[in-house]
């Protein structure tokens, strides 16, 4: 048995008059993958956003409940979202690098946590981060030409790059493949699984297939509630809730 | 299920070929050929009135940067200009201007004598209309500058008067001399008698650009220069007040201000105040700056505050728009990888709205450059600037004017001259506002995302 990472209790979010997550209570394991489920609009995003409190950013959002990063409550008074994000990093929907080089995308996040003391220290960083990224080979010449040159799989690469730069524990990526073609698709998916072995991957999808093939634990939504979660050999062979067995059978969603 | 799906199959289309052009589309192809017309049209009117406008300020004041001048040898006599003869600078200084007519009435006699002209006065103070009042002044200047030269005789190019000058431009003619007491028939006769002995020349007006403005009766000496340079003092505050607080304001609000009633009417009040129209800023200038806080009157100071009041919400409006118009997924991606609000905006969003920002600043102060109205009410119109001021501070602190106030100060003025002045200064005023929307343009592209 894994250590868990994140556990979430009793979570409620609401936009204004909306309930948009109902009573979501999981565990997330440390070095594993976890794939979030579900039909559209069924809050697996917005849960997501709630691990590093992203949805901060949104005015008309409240969440209550309890989650928990290694014990400790993530929305505690004294926690600075901002210190929490370096810990628990995100790679978005679409592939968003800054219009700077590639070079200073990776380095602005160790820039600003201080985590180089010289710039070789920089250099070192950015070229474990970029080969982590699986991107290395394909950047290495043109460290200081624009990120956004690149095309959309390297672009999502380096934006994973990005984000494992800061060595965060726990990496959330929200439909990190949808921008992209199944090429890319595909090196992002092996780039997951070899993730795995340094952080705690909790990935949103819209692609059962690619639930299925990246992860090691699977949750399912369903409008607004979690119906039903667990090994994702046994989610996808063995569904125990009738919800889950219609969706991943094609019947609702 | 509907009724007529149950009632069997439906009727078949009817078959048409594409090669006819049916009702329906002629219709539609006819609005849309109306459309363009009036779309044609429209800018065509808008072409002709541009072209119009134009033309007629070029035609009208191109004749402000010509001037026309009137060659004399004039004899620097020592027993009028140094009685002494110690070429003591302050016993030369002590001669007034007066002093110096004499000299200018036998040059000029003489010059007419030498064209073979018959001079009909008797009076010089009535010869001397021809030449600029203005004259005897520059002669003395000079005489002060170069003391050695008293006795000889010296070569002047001396402004002519404004009715000379407009004569040569072809303004004032004999008929229009009719009602005039500032010159004769007689007079033009007499240039035109100097013009063919290559006396009279017109040439390029520099101190129409340098100069400051002159009195009433001498439109040929006043020039825009001085009343420039108040604008480019009120121009500085501007740009040092309200670049820097409309910046602020706009990242605040649009960035860190929660969203509640209070900003809310903060931002309804910003939208009107760039509507309030400029004279009221004026007046509120004119209570608060200089009659509650004693700044001086008719200063480039205080007139860049008011401005900067009026420049404000364009500012920030246009400041908010372009930091509006950064798209959410790199805000999003700067806090997910952990930068905190103000790393977010001041590395990444600011640096994209940055040419939104400053061409928004530039239209800004082109709109405040162009600005007479709230002027009028902190005097700095009508304020006649003789020289230039003295220094920074005094450039700030002195009574000045400011280009379009000068503008409206000749237009207002009775002397026909005045008015050709006027429209010289609207194409230097234009020239200005010109450059600084190509200022504007060139920025925009320069900090325009490179990739």
């Amino acid at each position: 048995m894994q250590d868990i990472k994140i556990t979430a209790k009793n979570v409620q979010v609401h936009y204004g008059d909306t309930h948009a997550i109902k009573d979501v209570s999981v565990d997330i394991q440390d070095n594993t993958v976890t794939a979030f489920i579900g039909p559209s609009g069924c809050g697996k995003s917005t849960f997501l956003r709630c691990l590093n409190r992203m949805n901060d950013t949104i005015d008309i959002c409240r969440v209550d409940g309890d989650i928990r990063l290694d014990g400790e409550d993530i929305y505690d008074k004294r926690v600075d979202p901002v210190q929490l994000r370096a810990k628990v990093g995100m790679v978005f929907q679409k592939p968003n690098p800054f219009p700077k080089s590639i070079y200073d995308n990776i380095a602005y996040g160790p820039r600003i946590h201080g985590l180089a003391r010289n710039k070789a220290d920089l250099d070192e960083i950015v070229e474990k981060s970029l080969r982590r990224g699986a991107i290395w080979d394909e950047v290495k010449d043109r460290l200081h030409a624009p990120g956004t040159g690149l095309s959309g799989g390297q672009q999502q690469r380096l934006c994973i790059a990005r984000a494992i730069a800061t060595e965060p524990e726990v990496l959330l990526m929200d439909e990190p493949c949808s921008a992209l073609d199944p090429i890319a698709t595909a090196q992002v998916e092996e780039l997951i699984d070899e993730l795995r072995q340094n952080f705690s991957v909790v990935i949103v999808t819209h692609s059962m297939q690619q639930a299925a093939r990246v992860s090691q634990k699977t949750a399912f939504f369903h409008l607004g509630n979690l119906v039903e979660y667990g090994e994702t050999d046994r989610i996808f062979t063995n569904p125990t809730d009738p919800r889950t067995e219609s969706y991943i059978t094609g019947r609702i969603g | 299920m509907t009724d007529a799906s149950l009632a069997g199959t439906p009727e078949p289309r009817a078959t048409s070929s594409i090669l006819t052009v049916d009702d329906r589309t002629r219709k539609r192809n006819a609005a849309e050929a109306r459309f363009r017309a009036y779309g044609i049209a429209a800018i065509a009117v808008g072409l002709v009135f541009l072209v119009v406008l134009v033309s007629s300020i070029l035609f009208k004041g191109a004749g402000a940067f010509q001037q026309s001048f009137i060659t004399l040898n004039v004899d620097l006599q020592e027993a009028k200009l140094d009685k002494s003869g110690t070429r003591d600078i302050e016993a030369i200084k002590k001669v007034t201007t007066f002093g110096y007519n004499p000299l200018i009435d036998d040059a000029l006699a003489r010059a007419i004598a030498d064209a073979g002209a018959e001079n009909p006065f008797t009076k010089g103070k009535d010869l001397r209309k021809m030449i600029s009042s203005g004259a005897a002044a520059d002669i003395r200047d000079h005489v002060i500058a170069h003391p050695e030269q008293i006795g000889e005789t010296v070569a002047f190019k001396l402004l002519a008067s404004s009715r000379v000058d407009g004569y040569l431009k072809g303004r004032v003619t004999r008929d229009s001399l009719a009602r005039d007491k500032n010159l004769t028939p007689a007079h033009l006769d007499l240039v035109d008698a100097l013009q063919t002995a290559g006396l009279v020349t017109k040439s390029f007006n520099l101190d129409f650009i340098t100069g400051a403005d002159a009195s009433e009766s001498r439109p040929e000496q006043a020039g825009i220069g001085v009343s420039m340079l108040g604008s480019f003092y009120m121009m500085l505050v501007v740009l040092a007040c309200a670049l820097p607080i409309g910046v602020a304001a706009s990242i605040y609000l649009e960035e860190f201000a929660p969203q509640n009633r209070f900003t809310d009417l903060i931002e309804v009040n910003i939208a009107n105040l760039a509507a309030v129209p400029s004279i009221v800023f004026g007046i509120l200038g004119l209570a608060v700056f200089i009659q509650f806080a004693h700044l001086p009157q008719s200063a480039p100071l205080v007139g860049g505050l008011v401005l900067t009041l009026m420049t404000l919400p364009t500012i920030i409006i246009s400041t908010r728009a372009s930091l509006k118009s950064v798209p959410p997924s790199i805000r999003e991606a700067a806090l997910g990888i952990g930068a905190s609000n103000m790393q977010m905006v001041f590395h990444h969003v600011l640096p994209l709205a940055m040419p939104g920002i400053l061409t928004g600043t530039i239209i800004g102060l082109a709109q405040a450059l162009g600005e007479t109205a709230p002027l009028l009410l902190i005097g700095m119109v009508g304020y006649i600037a003789s020289n230039y001021p003295d220094g920074l501070i005094e450039g700030f602190m002195a009574p000045n004017s400011a280009m379009p106030a000068q503008i409206y100060e000749w237009a207002k003025r009775a002397d026909p001259a005045y008015y050709e002045r006027a429209w010289g200064g609207i194409i230097i005023l234009l020239l200005f506002l010109m450059s600084m929307n190509i200022i504007a343009i060139i920025l925009r592209r320069r900090f325009e995302r490179r990739w």
